[in-house]
């Protein structure tokens, strides 16, 4: 994947790009994503990616002027336009599923095909979704991972957790990223979405690891009763970052969207 | 100088095994360690030994605002404040502060500090705190990258709210109000305004730029401390404020009082282990929210909080704390000495007494409270005479202050309103 830069109304926007087939927008989930992640590189086999970052989000300029969902959703789509692309497939993980959700509830007309990888968004009471923003970095490998002991391998790139180095930068970069992402996600990650999504048109297919351990796989079955046709494709032994634990099955079900 | 008598009121009854037991002490500590039937001793005492500390000399009592915490029992300062206000008469009210970004809207502050204003005849200092992140963050649901932005609105609109005679509209980003226009107005044009900070040059430029006091409410102590206050005072002299008055600043320290050293811990080192090994035993999660801090904030700060404990916790002994100057404690002239180190060292005009610790009932709080105020405040007094007459960041009451009582005798009535009977 390409690393590159493009101008948006408020701030320039880094972006990945790679891969030939069909234009694909990847919106990535509130860990980030890096230009080496293994699902970027599995979709790009089948599909011309766009990966963008939020603002905050890797080496990606700050930009204060996006407050609340719709500064972002919006944005998003402004990120689309001046990529020069014309109803690409969405797909978006967790935070990134939620923001592709909202963009294609705000303009269903845009957006006919729809992944969304364990999307946040909505808020069951009887599930609460563990609040990551009050996780110690060595708790979160327990939520994020099916297996946790390779999972937390993948998160520091074998690392030890409490390693210092390692510990401050990604304490600093959190503090971009998540900053940015609690925007949206903070202290509830629900901005109201279940009352918009009964407006999206677009082909939807859903994908949740069974082990998800953050959103619990019960939020998969009340995104398929909101959205009108959503096709479900569950991942065993696929805990919520399932895009770096099972990237080929992943990439397997979003190919259902063509 | 201007001392404050200033209490956290820590809950007392914490058990001995609560670190072990307990993740934090504040947001999700467990509520079935409050006891209610308990508390009402233990707010009724907090609130007679502030008072008492009202007679004593001090220039001020104090309050503070802290949600869902072991040792801050006070989630409302104004309501205490108010008691306060009646029970006491020359003594300044320092309301250190209200977390001005939490309050829907925030021209709530505005009034109940204009209420305590009136109320207590001009003897309001406010405090206008962004407030903690496990406060503002964790308990008060605030997203963390917008909470200075609301804040700063909040502070905006609250001055302009004391400030402006006549109704205004105001279309803020997280305010809109159309009719602002609060009754009562604070005697004070306005109250002195001190602002607890933790380190960030916004807020040094913030406090320089307003004429408004810094402080820093740390429980680490002076030695500590020196680092943040000089870069304070580095930046008062890099942005040309007209002076380098001490009392552009504040700082808060842990003092206990005995007749010897000897005695000093003898009497109060279980209340100081009390404090520093249990209150202050909050979950690293909730010490930082991402996007509350600034990058460079972190980038200095220490990670230990961060990683698992692993032998467990150890103990802050009564040597560590007080050779660290986490505590100053002692005899009178062991305690005036090191606050002497204390005040020219930081070079602060304000200082916040904690002389009620952890647990420490009440008898031995008088007990410190009394030797400070009698043995060790008069020396310390007249630290900066060049600046005797700095009344800025101090407030000014009304010459003529009302007494609670002042109803006639019931008997006299009918004559006073010209009845028959």
């Amino acid at each position: 994947m390409e690393a590159k830069t493009i101008k948006t109304q408020h701030v320039p926007v880094r972006y990945f790009e790679g891969g030939k087939g069909a234009p694909l927008v990847y919106l990535h989930g509130a860990g980030g994503i890096t230009a080496d992640d293994p699902f970027l590189a599995k979709l790009a086999e089948r599909y011309h990616v766009f990966a963008p970052l939020l603002p905050g989000y890797g080496d990606s300029t700050e930009c204060g002027e996006l407050r609340e969902m719709l500064d972002i959703t919006l944005h998003t789509w402004d990120v689309v336009e001046a990529l020069g692309l014309k109803d690409p497939i969405l797909v978006g993980h967790s935070m990134g599923g939620m923001i592709a959700a909202e963009m294609a509830a705000v303009a269903p007309n845009d957006v006919s095909r729809l992944g969304l990888i364990c999307p946040a968004g909505l808020w069951l009471d009887d599930h609460p979704i563990p609040d990551i923003f009050a996780m110690l970095p060595y708790e979160l490998p327990a939520v994020l991972f099916h297996d946790v002991e390779a999972g937390t391998a993948l998160m520091t790139a074998g690392v030890r957790i409490d390693d210092p180095e390692w510990l401050k930068g990604f304490l600093v970069q959190n503090a971009r990223q998540l900053g940015m992402a609690g925007k949206i996600l903070f202290p509830i990650p629900d901005r109201g979405l279940s009352q918009r999504l009964y407006r999206v048109k677009a082909k939807t297919v859903l994908v949740w690891g069974d082990g998800d351990k953050l959103i619990a796989p019960a939020y998969a079955h009340a995104w398929k009763k909101a959205i009108n046709g959503a096709e479900l494709v569950s991942i065993p032994e696929a805990g919520h970052l399932m895009t770096l634990e099972k990237p080929d099955h992943v990439a397997k079900a979003i190919a259902k969207l063509g | 100088m201007k001392f404050t008598w200033f209490n956290l009121m820590p809950w007392p009854y914490l058990p001995d095994d609560f670190r072990e037991k307990h993740r934090s002490v504040w947001v999700d500590i467990d509520s079935r360690l409050f006891d209610p039937a308990k508390s009402h001793e233990v707010y009724n005492s907090y609130m007679d030994m502030l008072e008492y500390a009202g007679t004593l000399g001090f220039d001020g009592i104090g309050v503070n605002e802290h949600h869902q915490n072991g040792y801050g029992i006070m989630p409302s300062p104004n309501i205490i404040a108010a008691g306060l206000a009646r029970r006491t008469s020359d003594v300044g009210l320092v309301v250190l502060g209200n977390s001005i970004a939490l309050y829907n809207p925030p021209v709530r502050v505005a009034e109940e500090f204009a209420m305590l204003d009136c109320i207590s005849g001009g003897r309001l200092v406010a405090g206008f705190p962004v407030g903690t992140s496990m406060d503002t963050n964790y308990c008060y649901g605030q997203i963390p990258a917008l909470t200075r932005e609301k804040y700063q609105e909040a502070h905006d609109l609250i001055r302009r709210a004391w400030a402006d005679p006549d109704p205004f509209a105001w279309n803020g980003r997280y305010n809109k109000l159309r009719h602002v226009n609060i009754w009562p107005r604070p005697i004070q044009d306005p109250p002195p305004i001190h602002i607890p900070g933790g380190g960030s040059v916004e807020t040094y430029d913030f406090c320089i730029d307003n004429t408004y006091s810094y402080s820093y409410l740390s429980f680490s102590g002076y030695i500590r401390a020196k680092a943040l206050l000089q870069g304070y005072w580095d930046r008062v002299a890099e942005r040309n404020a007209p002076d380098t008055s001490p009392y552009r600043a504040g700082f808060a320290q842990t003092i206990c009082v005995a007749e010897t050293d000897e005695e000093a811990e003898r009497l109060y080192s279980e209340h100081v282990s009390y404090f520093y090994n249990r209150c202050l035993h909050v979950y690293g999660g909730f010490a930082d929210a991402p996007g509350y801090r600034t990058i460079k904030t972190i980038q200095t700060g220490a990670l230990s909080q961060y990683a698992p404990p692993i032998d467990g916790y150890s103990s802050l002994t009564w040597k560590d704390l007080t050779e660290q100057g986490h505590v100053i404690a002692g005899s009178p002239e062991t305690v005036r000495q090191r606050m002497e180190e204390l005040i020219k060292g930081l070079h602060v005009g304000n200082i916040f007494c904690l002389l009620h610790v952890g647990n420490m009932p009440m008898d031995k709080c008088m007990y410190s409270t009394k030797l400070f105020a009698e043995k060790v405040m008069p020396h310390l007094r007249d630290m900066f005479p060049d600046y005797k007459d700095d009344n800025r960041f101090w407030c000014k009451p009304l010459k003529k202050q009302a007494k609670p009582g002042s109803l006639p005798a019931e008997r006299e009535v009918a004559a006073l309103v010209g009845g028959k009977d």
